[in-house]
């Protein structure tokens, strides 16, 4: 069940991992996109801990739309847009119910309508949609983010800026799969599977 | 007298949402037109929240909206979604898109025939 205190663990945690991978994250953005995704996502994550602290005794609902606005307003990529509607798909969502296989599945819907994307076109989908999966089947694990997030590699890119490299875009990480490889990640770490 | 339907622009760069406006002013004297350019700290990108404003200080109520790349389009739908004014966005090259739109805009064109103008200039 997600509940307030799960998600600011897991938002603390997040920050974390954020902070820590930064370059490689941009890294990973240099040959296939504008290599700025490390510094739109540290901006993102700074921008949810301050949001986060300003507010006082939220629910649930408050606290996930605190994530999304603070992502739509300070991450000035297409992550914004895209982390941000996962978040407010959620809010929207979260008085109905709070189990993380529901609100991840709105949030995948959210992500596929702002962005367009579907599966293989090595997009942050292609994490979301083969995780989301993994919740029926129980198989939700950190070798099946990474599975995911390594699924990528091989795929040519047919949307954002990756795709005007088309072809040669095959090799590459997704820097948006990897980040949200790092959501799911540090959501275990948090507790979210107990 | 203010046409009924506005232009706004948005773009990743600042300067380049506000440059556009002035060409198009030169042939649509009487089309409000503001513009969205780059994040809330300026840096490349956009902003949801400047889009939105870019759609209240329009003084139309009808809005033709053109952008420049991907993430654009997803911050324009967000502020759509925010905003309670109609707003059309276009698919079309920005600038030639937003030119066309603004001199038959000034001429009182209706807007499916600017639509039908703007079709050939779709690139995205």
């Amino acid at each position: 069940m997600l509940t307030v205190e799960l998600t600011k663990k897991w938002m603390e945690l997040f920050y974390d991992e954020i902070d820590k991978n930064k370059a490689y994250l941009s890294e990973l953005d240099t040959p296939i996109g504008d290599g700025d995704h490390g510094n739109n996502m540290k901006r993102g994550v700074t921008g949810v801990k301050e949001g986060l602290a300003k507010l006082k005794e939220p629910d649930l609902k408050a606290t996930l739309q605190a994530i999304a606005m603070a992502l739509i307003s300070k991450v000035g990529g297409a992550s914004g847009p895209l982390y941000g509607t996962a978040f407010l798909e959620m809010a929207k969502k979260c008085n109905e119910t709070q189990k993380p296989e529901e609100l991840f599945t709105v949030a995948l819907e959210g992500i596929k309508k702002r962005g367009g994307a579907k599966e293989g076109d090595k997009t942050m989908v292609d994490v979301w949609a083969p995780i989301v999966k993994t919740f029926s089947d129980g198989s939700f694990s950190k070798e099946e983010i990474k599975k995911a997030v390594e699924s990528t590699k091989d795929m040519e890119a047919r949307k954002g800026r990756a795709s005007y490299l088309g072809e040669r875009s095959i090799g590459h990480l997704d820097p948006g799969a990897m980040s949200s490889g790092y959501l799911f990640e540090t959501f275990i770490d948090a507790g979210g599977t107990k | 007298m203010t046409k009924k339907i506005g232009i706004v622009i948005v773009s990743h760069v600042p300067e380049v949402a506000a440059g556009i406006p002035r060409l198009l002013e030169q042939v649509a004297a009487d089309v409000s037109i503001t513009f969205a350019g780059g994040t809330d700290d300026n840096d490349i990108g956009t902003s949801a929240a400047k889009i939105s404003t870019a759609f209240t200080e329009n003084k139309a109520d009808e809005i033709a909206a053109f952008y420049d790349l991907g993430s654009s389009k997803m911050n324009l739908e967000l502020a759509v979604e925010m905003t309670d004014k109609k707003v059309h966005i276009y698919d079309a090259a920005l600038i030639e898109g937003a030119y066309t739109a603004a001199t038959l805009l000034q001429a009182d064109v209706a807007l499916k025939d600017v639509e039908e103008q703007l079709a050939p200039l779709k690139i995205k």
